[in-house]
């Protein structure tokens, strides 16, 4: 059923407006039947935990994708939009978190490329100036002359919405825009926002982050599951109506499945004590951050992607180094020690990116799972290798890993499904026993059944004194398996707790840089 | 120190460079839009034998010039349907077409070795040409090298006014962006090649028409070459790689004075400069360079193109 | 069985692999012979002479082999480093270095030393010459400084200059006044021949080297190692493989090869260090190894694939009064056709390289 969505103004036509979307991908229905309009001087808000169809809705909002069903109307108009490029013409610009910038040009040469009007030989003071005269009316100050590679993340964002605007667009989309960007430059961002709708322009931005939604947005919709929860104003909304939407209701006490151990008198298998690791670009570093993990436990890790984790991975490993702190694995520390010492101490990891960093794309099954263990697979000091050993081994670590159909030895890896590769990657590294096991994002690309069976395995390991550090942004999975939880935001430890003693609602709060304030 | 030897190492040096530039200049716009072509020795050696041979048969030195530049143009078209539309490796084919223009100018060039043409005329300006010295440094040469420097002006006003240049070096240093822009990068990564092709056939062309005014197989003898690497030294900017080609015919200027006034200084060590201060810079002006290098290149020698 | 596949699809493989090349050789030869009929040439009998000059007769064979030699080194030279994912371009430059370090040492020893000795002492000045000639770039690369394609390419241009620099100056032969060389080295330093003819001691090192590259990429843990780093580089550094490690190792014995490469044409071949003396093996060795897809196999096939039209190149010169570089078409024509189909499914897709 088309329905109209309620105005929030007397304006009576939206700028743009969805009815009845819906976007299939073979069994999966990414989008149902999703109505949303935005109308011109308004911030709206598109909530959704991971999954929820939001960049799938923003796909087909700028013409990325085609929808399988429904109408896109623009200022009243129905409007078949066939490509971005098409989308950027109707007046719809997107702002994604990887910036379609080129580093070594400058903001000129940059926006100039994307001018629909751009002539042959073309004077960049007249762009410049145009630049100067956005950028002062609606606070985007940037350099003009300045090379786009030496500005900040936040300035460079600047420099994608003086394109966009400047190329003519009037819906402004943006996906999570201030993931890129320090806590201090989101307010620059919002005030940016406000100057934006004051002069009629409509924002869409996607986010995850509550506090942003309450800061700064006219109206807000929430996506569970594809669909459309509510669309409501955010004024006189609280943050636990919100939370209780995206999350669903009554979020469940995840019941326990195992009892909680006692460790103490134990050495650590691992202890961070305040290590900070400093920011790279893209990726946010590490803030002092201290746990232990104990033999025979598995401390969660709860945090939004890109708030850390993967620095947390690259500094135990010893890829990245801290500048402040100390690591210690079984006890010695580890300052200087090479990756290889590690793993041989009894260091596993099940990777964030399977196929960037645990797997040998151009390698059968059967190699992959010696990686980083091949010597122990060499006869005569390494000038052979005993293949046969390593296909036994293999043939044992996947059997004791699935629980139907593994990959054949001889299969390229390179083939392998998402969700094969990673029960291969699992069955590697649960299989070598390791004494300290990292796992980030366990049921990657799993279905239920095989993430049940892999969330089984790791208690199993548990049960007989394998220490595991979970990081996930899956609640029901920590709540399930973790004894104590550790929450990260933006580099940070924000909440340590033992899963009996918070709830999944607080522990949103805290992943979305919120603060607790109930009693 | 005489005048004389001044006077000749100035005037040689930009006798000598000319040919260089011209190459050094194209291979920035080739350079520019992601694309290396080590094969610039035989785009240069095809400019120079369709060149000799056109002034041969018609008697016209700039007729001459002109052939030689379009032939290396079209030439040049092999590298870019190699690596533009077949996808192939670029250093690899850069290498074949360099060993492709070495056998191919050499078979064409067969019944012309030996012979003589009427190659370019020195033009000297009037009244300036006829000062002391400098005039016969600066204001006795041909039109090529009169119009080098233009040229290098010509080619940075195109790469970075125009719109066309400036849709190049975005090719150069992100196609999916460029592609995003609404530009095409293929055709753009075709016609900058077949610039950068003429560019070096008129560098060609020069030396077989005004610099030696006769032919002879391999005759560029690694100036091909010495442009790619002048083009890293000059961080892909034109004017640099005049001062750079400068330095370089310098350097060989300089040797060839030295030789003649039975100096002790090694000519060898004295060339190995250039390439040795192309390493030193690309190693310690890090920064600078590295972020000079379009991204596109960047695939190139990380061996993934 | 290391293949799912049985044999008969192996052997399948293998034969439309086969008809595959000798499909585009014959495209090349071909065209070749069109361009040949537009310069006024015959091409049967260019291509008899070709034939005759080289494998149609033993001396032609031995001559080919003679060539081989060096093709096979260098190509290896760039095999190696390339089995981790890096670009050896200069080849021609530890060739030069090679031949320039066993010069010197020929010439500090003169005939002082019995062959037992000069011998091996000549192979390891060549080999240490070269390696440590790609030890440089190595290092820079490591460090992650600066990438070796380009450094390995401009120190090709720096070692050209060191042996003239020597050759007219140094190491001058005060008797040859009109055309710089070195004195003749001493018989005790010069690379033995095998048999009548010129086919020298370095085809041994060639086969030798061919033989322990192959065993060691195919069957040890340093192949596997090797692969696992041109495979994915970030897979192998988060599971401890030694990478700064392996690049050292790999330049330098990559330029130790082709170092050995120098020092058999110039202890064997020529007799005395001469400016230009290579007419680009590095760089045809690059090819070849580009052609073989970077197989140990495929660079035997190909080497000589090489020599014989590098070898036909002379005889055209003599036969047909063509210039040499002619030949240089026909190899390059093989090459374009190669170049020009292989993408994507056929090489090894390198992943992207980083340099920590």
């Amino acid at each position: 059923m088309l329905t109209q969505v309620q105005a929030p103004t007397n304006l009576a036509t939206p700028l743009l407006e969805a009815r009845g979307l819906v976007k299939q991908f073979g069994d999966l229905r990414a989008n149902d039947n999703v109505n949303i309009a935005i109308y011109p001087g308004e911030v709206h808000a598109i909530l959704g935990e991971n999954g929820a169809g939001k960049s799938t809705l923003m796909k087909m909002l700028y013409g990325f994708y085609q929808p399988t069903a429904g109408q896109i109307f623009l200022n009243g108009q129905p409007m078949i939009i066939n490509s971005p490029q098409d989308g950027r013409r109707l007046g719809i610009g997107m702002v994604f978190q990887n910036f379609t910038l080129i580093p070594a040009l400058t903001v000129i040469e940059n926006v100039a490329l994307f001018l629909p009007d751009l002539r042959a030989v073309f004077s960049q003071k007249e762009i410049e100036q145009r630049i100067k005269e956005a950028s002062a009316k609606y606070d985007l100050r940037v350099d003009p002359r300045a090379t786009v590679g030496e500005l900040s993340m936040g300035e460079q964002q600047k420099v994608e919405i003086l394109k966009i605007i400047l190329a003519g667009a009037k819906v402004l989309i943006f996906d999570e825009p201030t993931s890129v960007l320090a806590p201090h430059e989101v307010g620059g961002l919002f005030q940016v926002f406000n100057k934006l709708r004051a002069d009629g322009y409509a924002i869409l931005f996607i986010t995850h982050k509550m506090p942003e939604v309450m800061a700064v947005a006219d109206r807000i919709t929430v996506l569970r599951r594809g669909r459309v929860v509510e669309t409501m104003p955010v004024a006189g909304a609280t943050e636990t109506e919100l939370v209780t939407m995206l999350l669903g209701s009554a979020p469940p006490e995840a019941a326990r499945i195992t009892q909680f151990k006692d460790t103490t008198g134990q050495t650590p298998l691992l202890i961070f004590d305040r290590i900070t690791v400093p920011d790279e670009q893209t990726k946010i570093g590490l803030k002092e951050v201290s746990f232990q993990v104990f033999p025979g436990e598995i401390v969660g890790v709860a945090g939004v992607s890109g708030n850390g984790q993967q620095t947390l991975i690259e500094a135990a490993l010893g890829l990245r180094p801290h500048t402040a702190g100390t690591i210690h694995l079984m006890g010695e520390n580890v300052a200087n020690w090479p990756v290889e010492k590690k793993l041989q101490a009894g260091l596993g990891c099940i990777p964030e990116d399977p196929l960037l960093m645990g797997a040998i794309p151009g390698m059968r099954v059967y190699e992959n799972m010696i990686l980083g263990e091949q010597h122990q697979y060499a006869d005569q000091g390494g000038l052979s290798m005993n293949w046969k050993r390593v296909r036994d081994k293999a043939t044992q670590f996947l059997n004791s890993t699935f629980i139907s159909s593994a990959p054949r030895l001889e299969v390229m890896v390179e083939t392998l499904s998402g969700g094969n590769l990673q029960r291969v990657i699992i069955a590697r590294e649960v299989g070598r026993q390791p004494k300290l096991l990292i796992a980030y994002y366990v049921a990657r690309g799993l279905d239920i059944s095989n993430a049940e069976a892999a969330r089984r395995l790791l208690l199993k390991h548990r049960e007989q004194g394998m220490g595991i550090l979970l990081i996930s942004e899956d609640l029901d999975e920590l709540f399930a398996l973790s004894d104590r939880l550790l929450v990260m935001h933006h580099g940070h430890i924000v909440g340590t707790f033992r899963p009996q003693e918070t709830t999944a609602h607080d522990v949103g709060i805290l992943m979305t840089g919120g603060t607790i304030t109930h009693a | 120190m005489t005048t004389s030897f001044i006077e000749g190492v100035l005037t040689g040096s930009i006798q000598s460079s000319t040919s260089v530039l011209y190459a050094a200049l194209g291979e920035v716009v080739v350079e520019r839009a992601g694309v290396i072509n080590l094969g610039v020795e035989g785009t240069m050696l095809m400019g120079a034998v369709t060149g000799f041979m056109v002034t041969a048969q018609t008697g016209s030195a700039l007729l001459g010039v002109v052939a030689g530049g379009l032939a290396a143009g079209v030439f040049n078209l092999i590298l870019a349907y190699l690596v533009v539309t077949r996808k192939a490796n670029q250093l690899a084919s850069g290498l074949a077409l360099m060993f492709f223009g070495l056998g191919l100018s050499a078979l064409i060039g067969k019944p012309y070795v030996g012979q003589l043409v009427h190659g370019l005329d020195a033009l000297p300006i009037p009244f300036l040409a006829d000062l002391p010295v400098i005039g016969r440094i600066l204001f006795n040469h041909d039109i090529l090298i009169y119009l080098m420097v233009p040229l290098a002006a010509l080619v940075w006003w195109v790469l970075f006014r125009t719109k066309w240049g400036l849709s190049l070096r975005a090719v150069g240093e992100n196609k999916v962006v460029a592609f995003a822009a609404g530009l095409k990068p293929e055709l753009l990564q075709y016609q900058a090649v077949f610039i950068g092709g003429v560019l070096a056939g008129l560098g060609g062309a020069h030396l077989s028409l005004a610099f030696a005014q006769s032919w002879s197989e391999g005759m560029t003898s690694g100036r091909g070459f010495i442009a790619v690497a002048l083009v890293i030294f000059a961080a892909w900017h034109p004017f640099r790689a005049v001062a750079a080609a400068l330095l370089f015919g310098g350097a060989l200027a300089l040797q060839l004075q030295l030789q003649a006034r039975g100096a002790n200084i090694s000519p060898f060590l004295l060339d190995m400069i250039p390439y040795l201060l192309t390493l030193g810079v690309l190693l310690f002006v890090q920064k600078g360079r590295k972020r000079a290098m379009p991204e596109g290149l960047k695939a190139v020698f990380e061996g993934t193109n | 069985m290391l293949n799912g596949n049985s044999l008969a699809q192996i052997g399948k493989q293998q034969f439309s692999g086969l008809l595959r090349y000798m499909a585009m050789l014959a495209l090349a030869l071909l065209v070749f012979a069109l361009v040949l009929l537009i310069f006024g040439k015959n091409p049967a009998q260019a291509y008899a002479d070709i034939f005759s000059s080289t494998i149609g007769s033993a001396y032609g064979l031995s001559e080919v082999l003679v060539k081989v030699i060096p093709l096979v080194l260098c190509a290896l030279a760039v095999l190696l480093p390339a089995r981790i994912g890096l670009v050896n371009v200069g080849g021609e430059g530890q060739l030069y270095m090679g031949a320039l370090l066993a010069t010197w040492g020929a010439l500090a020893v003169g005939d002082s030393l019995p062959a037992v000795i000069g011998i091996p002492l000549m192979i390891i000045l060549g080999f240490v010459g070269g390696g440590l000639w790609a030890a440089i770039p190595a290092f820079l690369r490591a460090k992650g400084w600066l990438n070796e394609t380009i450094s390995t390419l401009l120190l090709n241009y720096v070692a050209v200059l060191w042996v003239n620099f020597f050759v007219f100056g140094p190491f001058k032969d005060p008797e040859s006044a009109n055309f710089p060389q070195s004195v003749l080295f001493a018989d005790s330093v010069r690379l033995p021949f095998i048999g009548s003819s010129r086919v020298h001691f370095g085809l041994v090192l060639g086969l030798i080297a061919l033989v322990v590259l192959y065993f060691v990429l195919k069957k040890t843990r340093w192949g596997y190692e090797m692969r696992a780093i041109g495979g994915n580089p970030e897979a192998a550094r988060r599971h401890g493989l030694p990478i700064t490690r392996y690049i050292l190792v790999t330049m330098f014995i990559a330029g130790g090869l082709a170092g050995l490469a120098g020092m058999g044409e110039v202890m064997a071949i020529q007799g005395r260090l001469r400016p230009g003396f290579s007419p680009g093996y590095g760089y045809m060795g690059f090819l070849i190894s580009w052609l073989a897809l970077h197989n140990p196999l495929g660079v035997v096939v190909m080497s000589f694939l090489i020599a014989i039209i590098a070898l036909g190149g002379d005889t055209l010169q003599i036969t047909q009064g063509m210039p040499f570089s002619s030949v240089n078409v026909l190899m390059s024509l093989i090459l374009f056709i190669v170049l020009g189909k292989f993408f994507n499914n056929m090489s090894f897709g390198w992943p992207k390289w980083e340099a920590k």
